[in-house]
């Protein structure tokens, strides 16, 4: 044991970093790969359908054999599209989508980068991804592509605002933008994890998650009724599976997000000892799990926004909403005893 | 702006959409009614129209006496039918050929023949190796029947008492 803690030390520095990058993302591509297969099979079940299970037992191999098909088929451009921006969008896409992942405290101790502000990096990666979905678009040269883009931007940018006043409510709570220190700030037990005192903000964060990730009832971005598949139609094979990687890696991002703002992140429901027994990474995931089962029973349950009620929801009941209850917090921990609520 | 309280609650609650939640919820759990085809298959009746085919009565004889009602009463003009006479003196057909991809199993022929030859099968599975003709000649609908016999006849007993 020791011996390979010796020589782990010994490793340059750059060399250390790749192999802590490759444990997050290797795992985070196999589980985004499942994920897919995960919602398949999910949104078939409440159809009273079985779903895949030809591909290995209980179609377990389905993924593998999505990723190799998408691997081996042509990447066809357009002869009018613009050749750089047509194949870095996917790029753009998927980046900030796994770079988030670097400030993600997956239990006490496990944290890439530990940086101050990382609540602040996670909200500025989030807002890069929308280019990668406006370059798609723009770079297709093709009406629907273009307005599959123009629509993802003005409702990512919409929700964006929600989001973030969400939380900002959070950080009034914790008092820090240390992603850590706000798990932390929630230990103690379920009645201290934020999704109590800031119920409304939970509903807003989670909801304005839907909507930035562009899922059912918000993926009027690719609305296959209007504009056929929106900005990524004229994407195949490699370029499209990147699209479809970023998306579905943006839903586990804005699930672990869910889980470290509001639910607690790695601790446990109850300081008892059953609980506290199972390690903070295994409540993490859970409860990520749950979160992410969430987006796809939504996906399951509810039709597709009409545009401009997608914008009138963001912008004039959402942005209320979260701008009131920050007022709530504020005036409450200020001018009255009783601030230990939302502390 | 006039909207009674009760809606007011209704909406921020997300009362609907708690309950549409709650209904795929239930269904999520229900029993799935997907049929796994190639192992699973579901019923058939015996008066199921398939594959066509030819049958003989069991000394061997072919029972087509190469009348060509079903020829005549084919409304997709899918069957054709060639004949002369045998040296025993019988009329029997040179050639019966059925153009499935003119057919449409309407049950017709078998209706028209007077001496059960030509039957419907319950047969449903079957391919043409390729798209230019879907021609099944009188060698493959003889052999057709006697391979599945005994399963067209039970199944014209089973439906005999109906006719």
């Amino acid at each position: 044991m020791d011996w390979m803690i010796q020589t782990w030390q010994q490793l340059p520095v750059i060399l250390q970093l790749a192999v802590k990058i490759g444990l997050i993302l290797g795992p985070l591509i196999l589980s985004v790969a499942y994920y897919t297969y995960l919602e398949r099979k999910v949104i078939a079940y409440m159809h009273v359908r079985v779903g895949p299970n030809r591909v290995g037992p209980k179609g377990l191999l389905q993924p593998i054999a999505d990723v190799v098909k998408l691997m081996f088929k042509e990447m066809i451009q357009p002869t009018k599209s613009d050749h750089y921006l047509f194949f870095i969008a996917p790029v753009l896409a998927l980046a900030p989508a796994l770079a988030a992942w670097a400030v993600i405290p997956f239990s006490d101790s496990l944290v890439l980068a530990d940086i101050d502000a990382s609540l602040l990096y996670v909200l500025a990666l989030t807002s890069m991804g929308v280019y990668g979905v406006i370059v798609a678009g723009w770079a297709s040269n093709s009406k629907y592509a273009f307005l599959g883009a123009m629509r993802a931007a003005a409702q990512i940018v919409a929700y964006e605002i929600a989001m973030g006043f969400a939380l900002v409510g959070v950080l009034m709570a914790a008092g820090s933008l240390n992603l850590s220190a706000i798990v932390q700030a929630q230990s103690g037990g379920i009645h201290q994890w934020y999704f109590i005192p800031l119920l409304p903000l939970f509903v807003v964060y989670l909801i304005s998650g839907v909507a930035e990730t562009n899922r059912a009832p918000f993926d009027v971005a690719e609305g296959e009724s209007e504009i056929v598949a929106g900005f990524h139609v004229d994407y195949s094979g490699m370029g499209f599976a990147l699209f479809f990687l970023a998306e579905y890696a943006n839903m586990l991002l804005i699930s672990a997000l869910t889980v470290l703002m509001f639910l607690g992140g790695w601790n446990p429901p109850l300081e008892i000892p059953p609980f506290v027994w199972v390690p903070g990474l295994f409540w993490f995931l859970g409860k990520l799990c749950i979160v992410a089962f969430l987006f796809l029973w939504f996906r399951a349950t509810f039709p597709r926004y009409r545009y401009d009620q997608i914008m009138r929801l963001g912008w004039k009941v959402f942005i209320p909403i979260t701008l009131i209850w920050i007022g709530v917090i504020g005036f409450v921990r200020v001018f009255t005893p009783y601030g230990e609520i939302f502390r | 702006m006039n909207i009674p309280f009760k809606q007011i609650i209704q909406t921020w609650s997300l009362n609907e959409l708690f309950r549409g939640l709650l209904l795929t919820g239930k269904y999520f759990f229900k029993r799935k009614f997907t049929i796994q085809y190639p192992e699973e298959k579901t019923p058939k009746s015996p008066r199921f129209r398939g594959l066509h085919a030819l049958r003989r009565y069991p000394n061997g004889e072919e029972r087509c006496i190469a009348c060509k009602l079903c020829e005549a009463v084919c409304p997709a003009l899918a069957i054709t039918i060639e004949s002369e006479e045998r040296e025993d003196g019988t009329r029997r057909t040179t050639r019966y050929d059925i153009d499935l991809f003119k057919c449409i199993y309407c049950g017709f022929c078998e209706e028209a023949c007077p001496v059960d030859s030509i039957v419907l099968t319950d047969i449903d599975e079957y391919h043409f190796e390729t798209g230019e003709s879907g021609v099944v000649t009188k060698i493959d609908l003889l052999s057709l029947g006697d391979r599945y016999e005994d399963g067209i006849a039970a199944a014209r007993e089973q439906d005999a008492p109906y006719r």
